[in-house]
Formats: C-alpha cells, structure tokens, sequence
C-alpha cells in the first residue's frame, strides 16, 4: 500500500482517471453547478466542482482522503448539469477504484455494505438481502438499523427466508476472479 | 408484438413484493408474453460498479448473453432502475468498442453481441401496443387522485445511456398514470436521488434526501407519490413513518409502484394488487378515491338511465377481482 503520492505521480494518475473518463478537465471553469445540485453536497468535506479542482492540479492525496467520493450516489446529476459536459460522476467513481485500490478509506460504512453485497453475489449470484442487511448491521455494529423494519416484512411476505440463488455458481465465481485481477477496461 | 425477454433482478423475487403482484397482474391482463432470462444473476447493482469496472459490466453482460441464446430476437425489459441502467451500461460499453465487447466475452465465456435493447418499465409501458391494451382493459378511475411522479436517477440520467429527451422533467410515468384517470402534478424532485444503497450505509447522511422528496411532494399537492422501481419504492414507503419521528413532521403521502395503480385501474383486488402490503397505510386513501367515482358514476347513470361503464365497485378485501 503506497499512500503517499508524490506531486508527480498525483499528476500522472489524475491524467490517466481523466482520459479513461474520456474528460478534459481543463474545460472546468470552476462555477460549481455540479456542487449545487448534488443531493449529497452537504456531507461532503470535498465538494465535486473541488475534487474536479484537484483533479487539474494533480492533487489526488486531496481526493483520496475525502468522505466525498464514498458518499457519491452516482445520480449522475452533476454530469448532466456540467455546461461543459465533464462527466464528474463517473470521475467521482474512478476517483473511488483508484483509492480503494491505493488503501484508502474515506467512510468505512459504505465500504463494507459494497464488500458484503459484493461476497454475497459471488457467493449466490443473487443479492440476498436478509443476509446483506444482517450481515452488514452486525458487521457495522449498527444494529438497530432497518432490523425494525424485519419482523414486518417477514409478517407481510416481503422477505421469505428461502435462499434463491444462480444454478452455474462456477460461471459467477469465475467472473468475479477474472475481473478482480485488475486493470481498466479497454 | 407484446413479447419480451424478462430480467426481474433480486429485489422482484423478495422486497418488491406489490411491484410482482401487480404487474403480474397488468402483464396476464393485457396478454404480455414474458420470457423470463434462465438462471440469471445479480446485475452488480452499486457495489460492482463501486468497486471494479470489469464486474460492473461482466455481471450484467452474462444476464444479456443468456437472454440471446434463450430468448433470440427479444428486447429485454427489467422493473428495476438500478438492474436496467446496469444492463444498459453493459450494452452500451459492447457497442461502442468492439474491444471491450470481446474482453466481456473473454471474461464471461460466452458469446455476447449487445443485440437487444434494454427497457425499463416505463419504457414498456409507453410502447404504443401496451398501452391501448391497458386502456381498453380500465374498468375503475382514480380521479381526482392527485400523484406526484418519481423517476429517481437512473431512468433519466446519464443520457447517453437511458435515452431520455428530457431528464430534468421526465413524462413517460406521467403519461402512463393519466391513462387511471388520476391527475398527475407538477413538482420539482422527479428526477432526484433517493440515496439508493446510501439510506443503509450512510443513513445519518442520506435521510435528508428523502425528507425533501416528501416536502416537495406535500407542497405541490400530492395525495400520493409513484414509483417504477424497487429501491426507490422501498426507500419512500418504508422509511416515511420514520421521516414523519425523525423531522416532526405529519406527511401523508402513501407511495405506490405504478403498476398497482393500473392494476387497481383493471379491477385488480388487494391480493392480486398488493396495496395492502406498504408499510406506510396506502389502502384505505385509493378506496376512498374509487368509492367516490363509484358513486358519483352509479348516480350519473341512474339519473341517465344507462349503463354503469366504470363495471367496478371498491376492493373488498379477501375477495378476488376480475
Ligand atoms: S459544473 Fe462543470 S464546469 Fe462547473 S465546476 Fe462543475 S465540473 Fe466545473
Ligand atoms: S453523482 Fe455524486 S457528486 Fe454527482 S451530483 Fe450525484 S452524488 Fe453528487
């Protein structure tokens, strides 16, 4: 795990995010338009028109470290609002790979629901949402949370304890082994 | 030619409950012929595409594989936001770059051309054929019931992948919905978030994006707000009486899935239709409306002499509709 980047390689690796996005941030000239609309900007510590800030100046330390891209919700909001179409959403989401990839961790709670949902689609090829929700709550320690919701469903027929999962489990496991070896797509 | 290949994703088979009734309902009604994807799995949904890139688009990419080998020549349709934007992605990725169309194959191992389109509900339910089955099949109005229209994120946006001509004020759902006689608003959150997987993993920051949907749906009039997608259906009506705790708040906006509105509108009863399963009280509100039609229309016709056309009464519950 190599946390600290240098200047240049800060550079470097926020040229390759922004190529592989297919953007130039250079076009951003910074009004903030992405920022207002956001649904999540006020519990950002990094707002997106600053992480496109940091972006041009290679300072990916900045982004990395940032509750920002974690709370992203990818509704592609800001994108669609941009006068000069920068893709910032899917930024926001290379930004997240990149620093997952690197170590980096801004809001561990959302990092383990995605972890949890992702093991239990390798391990079902379906989500499971009794074992996503209790695995996440007890793995959190946020118990409380949506578990009232529960007995509710279980009464009502929403959620039926029976698993229902893929039959060809090996096609599953052996996407999510493929594609976990890294590398962007081409 | 009403005949699809079907993707249901997870949530149709466990949360999404009203959503699978009633458009089973819809569906047997109106003749669509479905053909469910065989052995299809989870399309990634946040946590791929959070994570890694190539799973993002491998996951969704073996759904579409199996659907050309098993249903050829078939448009696949999906209930979910999230699953259809998944799908499309795929979809869209395969056909601008035939590199990246051979490396899914490589990776999925299986022969994948992204020849179908991919639709969401909405979209099926705007296909001129379905929609005048659905009309000559009406046979209750909601009028006088005034519905806000939720898209949420992913049906409009991004663009290139959805489609969607006008993403900061969608109309496909406003379209179908007029079509039960119930009037739709004009109100400002239509297209935005509902902070998705965020309302369980970031709860403390995403509750407030539900409160403001609900604000702004109260502030325009709505009696009711409607969904097409499981999550977001999920967030509003599960969350609402804790919105109402949390924020001091007394909203009474009961959140439906559109296709229990139609199938209330076809004569569907509370089984068939699930609108006695939400978790906030939406039963009782959709009565009231169809009752009030009743009677306003038995007494049109006996003062006319002539025959009742709205044929159904209100739900009687535990007694199969038509
Ligand atoms: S809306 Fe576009 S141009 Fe304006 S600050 Fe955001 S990224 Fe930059
Ligand atoms: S995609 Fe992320 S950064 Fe952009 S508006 Fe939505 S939540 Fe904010």
């Amino acid at each position: 795990m190599d946390k600290i980047l240098n200047r240049e390689e800060g550079r470097l690796l926020a040229e390759r995010i922004a190529k592989e996005a297919g953007v130039n941030v250079r076009e951003c000239y910074q009004c903030g338009k992405c920022s207002a609309g956001c649904p999540m900007a006020d519990s950002f510590d990094l707002m997106p028109r600053q992480v496109i800030h940091c972006l041009q100046l290679g300072d990916m330390e900045e982004i990395f470290k940032s509750k920002s891209i974690w709370l992203c919700a990818s509704c592609h909001t800001c994108s669609e609002r941009c006068p000069h179409e920068i893709d910032v959403a899917t930024l926001m989401e290379k930004c997240r790979i990149e620093a997952q990839a690197k170590g980096y961790c801004g809001q561990e709670d959302v990092k383990l629901f995605n972890d949890i949902f992702t093991e239990t689609i390798r391990y079902f090829g379906k989500s499971q949402e009794v074992i996503l929700e209790g695995a996440y709550n007890v793995a959190s320690g946020h118990l409380v949370q949506d578990m009232e919701n529960v007995p509710k469903m279980l009464k009502k027929g929403i959620l039926r304890p029976e698993m229902n999962t893929v039959r060809d489990k090996d096609a599953i496991k052996k996407i999510m082994e493929k594609t976990e070896e890294g590398g962007a797509v081409k | 030619m009403m005949k699809y290949s079907y993707f249901p994703g997870c949530s149709m088979d466990s949360t999404a409950v009203t959503y699978k009734k009633s458009f089973e309902y819809v569906a047997d009604k109106i003749g669509l012929e479905l053909f469910e994807i065989p052995d299809w799995n989870c399309c990634g949904s946040t946590a791929a595409h959070t994570k890694n890139e190539k799973m993002a688009l491998a996951l969704p990419a073996r759904n579409i594989a199996l659907s050309e080998e098993a249903n050829p020549g078939l448009d696949i349709v999906t209930p979910c936001a999230a699953c259809y934007s998944r799908l499309a992605y795929s979809t869209y990725a395969a056909r601008n770059s035939e590199e990246t169309r051979k490396e899914i194959e490589d990776i999925i191992e299986m022969n994948f051309k992204a020849e179908p389109e991919i639709l969401n509900f909405l979209d099926l339910f705007s296909d001129p054929e379905v929609k005048e089955k659905c009309r000559e099949k009406m046979v209750r109005s909601l009028k006088g019931l005034k519905v806000a229209c939720y898209y949420g994120c992913l049906m409009s946006r991004p663009r290139k992948i959805t489609g969607e001509e006008n993403p900061e004020n969608p109309m496909k759902m406003d379209a179908i919905i007029e079509m039960t006689g119930a009037e739709t608003i004009e109100w400002d959150f239509k297209t935005e978030c509902c902070g998705a997987s965020h309302q369980v993993d970031a709860p403390k920051e995403a509750r407030p994006l539900i409160e403001k949907i609900f604000r702004n749906a109260a502030a325009n009039g709505a009696d009711a707000i409607v969904t097409a997608c499981p999550l977001c259906n999920m967030n509003l009506d599960m969350r609402e009486e804790e919105i109402n705790k949390l924020y001091s708040k007394k909203y009474n906006i009961p959140v439906f899935q559109f296709t229990e509105l139609l199938a209330v509108a076809m004569g569907a009863g509370a089984e068939q239709s699930g609108i006695h399963k939400h978790f906030f009280p939406a039963f009782d509100r959709i009565n009231e409306v169809i009752r009030a039609n009743w009677e306003e229309e038995k007494k049109k016709a006996k003062e006319e002499a002539k025959k009742n056309p709205l044929a159904d009464g209100p739900i009687v519950v535990g007694k199969a509709g038509k």
